[in-house]
């Protein structure tokens, strides 16, 4: 296949992740400002922290109010990582390679875009009403950016055949998944507590839950431990091998998708991107939970953002470049 | 439902005789737009856009500020030729082709015809279309115009004329295959009842023509797009995947040892054949254009050793020059030994002193085009024409005779279209496609382009045209 189309794809996919991992963010914390009414203004700027966007955040909006920094992470055209500026690339990236896809997908990403385009229209001329921010029918957004993004997978994964053009499509999701993971996670880090004696309080707690949700990780998680806890939490997030937003999965299926896309079998010279996924999946699998602790939790994402990026230049490198 | 001015005189509607009675091969049609009536046509037409909007059929449009992507408006009324025409017209392109790709063939090899005074030397030398690369090159099985899009329209009295041969890249077809998609969910009784030649079998046509072009078993197939910017990408991609090839841009390509490979996740691969959707010179730096940025260098060197093959061939463009067209007929007799069987539209040269003349005397009743345009620039229509731009365009005429033509108004026939829930005439043409591979196939039909304002004669998408279905009844 062709490089350009490859690396098309590969985008494609990890703007649609994107897209979706934003609109997760964006819950949380909207779930969170819904239970606790009080003081919590003063929460939406971790979550700029949390994606990494800080810098064009300031430039850009004086306050970090809800309504700016939804506005910033929903709608913004010129935050290269809002949903609306996702989809339009994602859907971009989609035409240069429409007669890779299937036409179900295409229907399925172009009907998500309309969604959006339209949704960011009727928004903004609420928003410049009311000044109000979006909160009225943020979740119903949120929750449809969602089913879109799945319903787009859905298609994908049941309508074009399972070879390079999808292998390289699981790569640019899970390598987004991945990181975006990582993200959920730290939440936590940056979303501050009232006083340290809140640790462990319902407070702490309901954060913790909401941050599980967010990843669409309380029903699993619910099944596999008795009670919600930060530890087990970060366990069930960073190490289970099953469920499917958890970094380790996410490893694996970028493990096997880089097999199929090098074309070596087991013990031929495999490539630089191959050599650091395996390697780092081995290194995280004898891991466990209270060293990564030990560690740092924050720090340890750090470090698994960074592997993360490495391994996305590698693929870059041996499959898009030539 | 129709709109009471609805007959006209003077003009040829494909629906109504000049008595206003309901010609043969629409009375189907039109009684079942009877007995939906309008408010149920405005719906149906309504849900037929919506489906072109969800299928993503656009084409990009270049504001000053933003580009915007637009569908091409469509109407839900088709455009009917009955068989007994169709069979006429289909021989008239054929010979039409035959005749240029001989005519092509002759003029990059011997010259007969210009030793033989058919046509002068300085035409010829002249056209901008004409590329000196290209002259001595044999191409696969002396075949240069793989894909015609031909411009055909009917005169005030109703007989068919072809008033462009667009033997470079023609558009369109894509259109042709999604509008009749449409038009299934559309009008399904009317396909159930009516015995309409199918068309979306033209991709697999155009694939074995394709492939035809090689000696290889399995040759590897590309269409070359100029990217995701270009006017008719959408196209471009559409045949790639409706065939089955890959879809490459200039930035894909490489040519080693005048091979022309593309580059894949697994390293470089050879191309056989390549469907390019890129203007002659903008094709390859090194022979023609130095500035383009889109092209490949060395390729034109690959295609004349044979190691690639190029539809269409580059050099066609100098069929499509408008005084060359002016020739077709003789050209026709001269390698056939036949009369053409559509007629062309009568052409004033304007390098011809006489025609100058009546030209310049006469603007206000011609159409007047530049020699080399396309998509409805370069030109003047008289009578719609004020003062002020006829004697701006007499001057243009004037400055360079040799690059003007002129043609008599043509009054183009009028179909019965939906202009919000009112069904007025407007004026069409119509676009056959057709493939020269190891024989001639022409799609049945092609693309019926209405010119949507009151009246206007420009069917260009560009300049407010959209697009109908256009059916061809097999008996």
């Amino acid at each position: 296949m062709l490089s350009r189309v490859a690396e098309s794809v590969f985008w494609l996919n990890r703007y649609i992740e994107r897209a979706e991992n934003y609109s997760r963010f964006i819950d949380v914390n909207h779930q969170l400002a819904l239970d606790i009414s009080e003081d919590f203004s003063n929460q939406w700027m971790p979550l700029v922290y949390t994606t990494g966007d800080a810098e064009l955040f300031s430039k850009k909006y004086e306050h970090p109010t809800s309504s700016n920094v939804i506005q910033f992470m929903t709608f913004d055209e010129e935050n290269p990582s809002s949903i609306y500026s996702c989809l339009r690339a994602a859907r971009e990236n989609a035409r240069t390679i429409r007669e890779n896809i299937s036409t179900l997908m295409w229907e399925s990403l172009n009907g998500f875009f309309l969604y959006v385009k339209e949704a960011k229209e009727r928004f903004t001329i609420e928003r410049d009403l009311t000044r109000q921010g979006l909160s009225v029918q943020l979740s119903e957004f949120l929750g449809e950016v969602r089913k879109n993004a799945q319903s787009f997978y859905g298609c994908s994964d049941s309508t074009i055949s399972h070879d390079e053009v999808w292998n390289f499509s699981i790569l640019g999701r899970v390598l987004e998944r991945a990181d975006k993971t990582t993200r959920i996670l730290d939440m936590k880090y940056f979303i501050l507590l009232p006083s340290p004696q809140d640790v462990g309080s319902t407070l702490d707690l309901l954060q913790w839950l909401s941050l599980l949700k967010s990843a669409s990780a309380h029903e699993m998680y619910n099944r596999i431990y008795k009670k919600v806890h930060p530890v087990e939490i970060a366990e069930f997030l960073i190490l289970n091998p099953y469920f499917p937003r958890s970094i380790v999965f996410c490893l694996q299926e970028l493990e096997n998708s880089l097999e199929s896309v090098s074309g070596t079998k087991e013990g031929l010279p495999r490539n630089p991107a191959q050599e650091a996924a395996s390697s780092y999946l081995v290194k995280l699998k004898t891991e466990s939970i209270q060293s990564i602790f030990d560690k740092g939790l924050h720090e340890y994402l750090d470090d698994i953002q960074i592997e993360l990026n490495q391994i996305g230049m590698k693929i870059s490198e041996r499959f898009f470049q030539n | 439902m129709f709109a009471n001015d609805y007959i006209t005189e003077n003009v040829y509607d494909e629906m109504f005789s000049s008595e206003g009675y309901p010609r043969n091969s629409y009375s189907a049609l039109k009684s079942k737009m009877e007995s939906l009536g309008g408010s149920e046509l405005v719906k149906r037409s309504s849900s037929a856009e919506k489906a072109l909007i969800s299928l993503g059929i656009t084409f990009t449009l270049y504001g000053e500020k933003e580009t915007t992507e637009r569908i091409m408006p469509f109407d839900v009324i088709p455009r009917i030729v009955p068989s007994d025409e169709w069979i006429r017209l289909e021989n008239g392109l054929k010979q039409r082709i035959q005749a240029l790709n001989l005519f092509l063939s002759d003029i990059y090899g011997p010259k007969k015809i210009i030793k033989d005074k058919l046509i002068p030397e300085e035409i010829l030398y002249s056209s901008s279309g004409y590329l000196k690369q290209c002259e001595g090159i044999k191409p696969h099985n002396n075949i240069w115009i793989h894909i015609t899009g031909t411009d055909l329209v009917r005169d005030g009295l109703g007989s068919f004329h072809v008033l462009e041969d667009n033997l470079r890249c023609p558009s369109g077809v894509s259109y042709v295959l999604e509008n009749r998609e449409v038009m299934k969910r559309t009008f399904p009784e009317l396909f159930d009842k009516l015995q309409i030649k199918p068309v979306y079998d033209y991709p697999f046509h155009l694939r074995s023509m394709l492939e035809n072009l090689s000696d290889e078993e399995n040759p590897v197939i590309a269409v070359w797009t100029p990217g995701v910017f270009n006017s008719a990408y959408y196209e471009h991609s559409f045949l790639a995947q409706k065939m089955g090839v890959y879809l490459v841009e200039g930035s894909d390509l490489v040519v080693d040892n005048y091979k022309v490979y593309m580059k894949t996740t697994k390293g470089l691969k050879k191309i056989d054949v390549i469907y390019r959707r890129i203007d002659d010179t903008f094709m390859d730096p090194e022979s023609f254009r130095p500035d383009s940025l889109l092209g490949v260098k060395g390729i034109f060197e690959a295609f004349k050793r044979g190691n690639v093959a190029l539809a269409n061939a580059p050099g066609t463009g100098v069929a499509d020059d408008k005084v060359l067209y002016s020739f077709v007929p003789e050209i026709i007799k001269y390698y056939l030994g036949e009369e053409a069987i559509i007629p062309n539209v009568p052409t004033y040269l304007c390098s011809r002193e006489k025609d100058l003349k009546y030209v310049l005397d006469n603007i206000h009743n011609l159409v007047v085009k530049a020699a080399n345009g396309a998509g409805g620039y370069g030109m003047i229509i008289g009578p719609k024409a004020s003062k002020q731009e006829q004697e701006e365009f007499k001057l243009l005429v004037q400055e360079d005779p040799r690059n003007y033509i002129a043609q008599p108004v043509l009054n183009l026939s009028t179909v019965p279209t939906l202009i919000q829930d009112k069904i007025e005439a407007r004026h069409v043409d119509l676009r056959p496609f057709i493939l020269y591979g190891k024989d001639i196939y022409v799609m049945p039909g092609g693309l019926t382009r209405v010119a949507l304002r009151k009246g206007s004669l420009v069917v260009n998408s560009s300049q407010g045209g959209g697009s109908k279905d256009t059916w061809v009844l097999s008996s």
